[in-house]
């Protein structure tokens, strides 16, 4: 599996990251060296093993559906780069 | 007393208790360590006012009774987040955030009556091997090659951890082992630091990197340190749903130094072709020391060993492109400033190519392609398979009687600052090679300092053991510190 510029542009567009288009080819070639180091996994016999869900064997905890720490408004918006009347904002989504 | 900065926590705890020192004291010396070792740019956010404040207090509940931690001074990773103080995993995303709340391992230290010092610097979201992706810039190894001055790296991600316990600007340091990141750099600088099993330290407040993979632990300045403060960090978190309720043991109580009878596996699969003689040499001494010790030395095989760094690379990244999804320029940190006409597709964009280096990226992008349509099952649940057998590889030496496993901790010596830039990603990765398999296991391992290669670098040795048993496996550690009977410091220069 060889990744091209336009693969590549796919990838840094899935991520939400801007890449330049001339940064493409390199990026595309560190992914190549990267996957091509993966690919080893390929050799592997894995027919009939479980992918590991938990590295212990545990049951996730469970809790009722209730709120436990909340009006904390203040707080939860006291690092947010712009908000307003006690929303954060963003610019337009919806034209 | 004085160089009081250069005390152990134990040795530091015995002076409390006997009225010998003060908290104050302590603080104030290694304040005055910190203050004189900007060269090394370990601490990246002092909190002097801080911890003097916390040594205050502490000196006012001053008793016999006292925990262990009671005024104790030490340096916190900047992946915890830490209330009020800048915590921003080395990353400028993060920049200028400030959590509104505390994460439990630091609310546990400090419910011990522990002393902040400061934030330690480190990779940009744990992401490297050598601390050379940090935007405060790299942390520098206190040690050198004999007369030689280049800089070298203390390892990373916990790299200001590292270089702060080993210089002697703090009684210890908390750091967080994803791959190796406690391991790898404890090792490069002659300190001692253990991963403890997956679920004993709470990951909640830890900046996340691989939630399946990180964890907690000390980085101290010898195995008994380790004991105490691991204690001090560990404990059952409702807020984590992986932490586990499997009580603590005492650890220090653990430290008979007796390993008589327990059988020590040597896994072949991790003598590497090209491997150093001095590492292998190395490596030699401790099985024999351990012999020495009257434990049984037994040659073992974990067949798997060789796509653990591979199913790592799958994993992790997947796990970090998730995790890294929430830096979106809304609810904290940097957001990009926008052009005319933008919208949010556009500020999500621009604030994750600013606020992201280079190797985060690379680590986010390769985590999309690895999850996305028609390459999930090939790439992501191929690798969580091979992890399945990768740790099925550790169970079954552990049930033919195997206690704990002895390895390199790393594959060389520290390296100097700058040397792998040159070299394709896949190189740095490689110094995870010993490491990253107990990661993906989810066992305990411990990197002790062992010996100095011949140009006088510290060289590590890694135990690994059985899960929930750190108190068996911090006992072995101790043994096979005393018989090394490492006592070298770097000489100071900074």
């Amino acid at each position: 599996m060889s990744i091209d510029t336009t693969t590549a542009a796919r990838v840094a567009k899935l991520a939400r990251i801007k890449v330049e288009d001339a940064a493409l080819p390199a990026l595309a070639d560190e992914f190549n060296t990267i996957l091509g180091f993966i690919e080893q996994l390929n050799e592997v016999d894995i027919e009939g093993v479980e992918p590991m869900t938990s590295v212990e064997p545990m049951r996730l905890k469970r809790r009722e559906d209730v709120v436990t720490e909340g009006h904390q408004q203040a707080k939860i918006l006291a690092n947010a780069p712009d908000a307003r009347e006690g929303f954060f904002a963003v610019p337009k989504v919806v034209e | 007393m004085s160089d009081l900065n250069r005390l152990t926590i134990a040795g530091a705890r015995d002076a409390l208790r006997k009225g010998e020192t003060t908290s104050v004291a302590l603080t104030e010396a290694c304040l005055s360590a910190i203050e004189g070792a900007k060269a090394l740019n370990a601490f990246v956010h002092d909190t002097p006012e801080l911890a003097l404040e916390q040594a205050r207090a502490a000196d006012a509940k001053r008793g016999a009774d006292a925990p262990a931690l009671s005024g104790i001074p030490l340096g916190i990773k900047d992946l915890f987040c830490t209330k009020g103080v800048p915590s921003q995993a080395g990353s400028a995303i993060l920049n200028g955030f400030k959590p509104e709340y505390e994460s439990t391992v630091t609310q546990n230290l400090f419910d011990q009556g522990a002393v902040m010092l400061g934030k330690l610097n480190m990779d940009e979201f744990a992401m490297g091997s050598s601390n050379e992706t940090s935007i405060y810039g790299n942390a520098v190894n206190p040690w050198r090659r004999g007369d030689d001055n280049t800089a070298l790296t203390p390892g990373g991600s916990s790299g200001g951890s590292a270089s702060a316990v080993a210089a002697d600007l703090c009684l210890g340091a908390t750091g967080t082992d994803t791959g190796g990141s406690i391991r790898q750099p404890a090792a490069f600088t002659g300190i001692t630091g253990i991963k403890p099993t997956y679920g004993r330290c709470s990951r909640w407040g830890i900046i996340a990197f691989a939630s399946s993979l990180d964890q907690a632990g000390p980085m101290t300045k010898d195995v008994r340190d380790a004991a105490i403060m691991l204690q001090a960090m560990c404990s059952h978190d409702p807020k984590d749903s992986t932490s586990t309720t499997t009580p603590v043991p005492d650890f220090e109580a653990a430290l008979t130094g007796d390993i008589r009878g327990k059988t020590i596996g040597i896994p072949k699969e991790y003598t590497l072709d090209g491997m150093s003689d001095e590492i292998d040499a190395l490596w030699t001494r401790g099985k024999e020391m351990l012999r020495d010790a009257g434990a049984k030395i037994v040659d073992i095989s974990l067949p798997h060993t060789k796509y653990a760094l591979p199913a790592y690379y799958v994993i992790a990244p997947a796990e970090a492109s998730s995790n890294l999804a929430r830096y979106d320029g809304v609810r904290y940190g940097h957001r990009a400033k926008l052009a005319h006409g933008d919208g949010i597709t556009e500020m999500y964009e621009k604030t994750r190519a600013e606020g992201f280096g280079a190797e985060v990226q690379r680590r986010v992008m390769i985590g999309t392609y690895v999850l996305s349509a028609g390459f999930y099952d090939a790439y992501y649940n191929r690798a969580r398979r091979v992890r399945t057998l990768i740790k099925k590889d550790f169970e079954d030496v552990f049930a033919q009687g195997v206690d704990a496993i002895l390895t390199p901790a790393t594959p060389s010596a520290a390296f100097g600052l700058g040397e792998m830039a040159a070299a394709d990603p896949v190189q740095m990765y490689l110094n995870d090679v010993f490491t990253v398999t107990v990661n993906l296991a989810g066992l305990p391992g411990v990197a002790v300092p062992a010996g100095l290669d011949r140009q006088g670098l510290p060289l590590g040795l890694q135990l690994i053991g059985r899960p929930w048993e750190e108190d068996a496996l911090l006992n072995t550690a101790y043994a096979l510190e005393t018989a090394a009977g490492f006592v070298a410091k770097p000489a100071k220069w900074w």
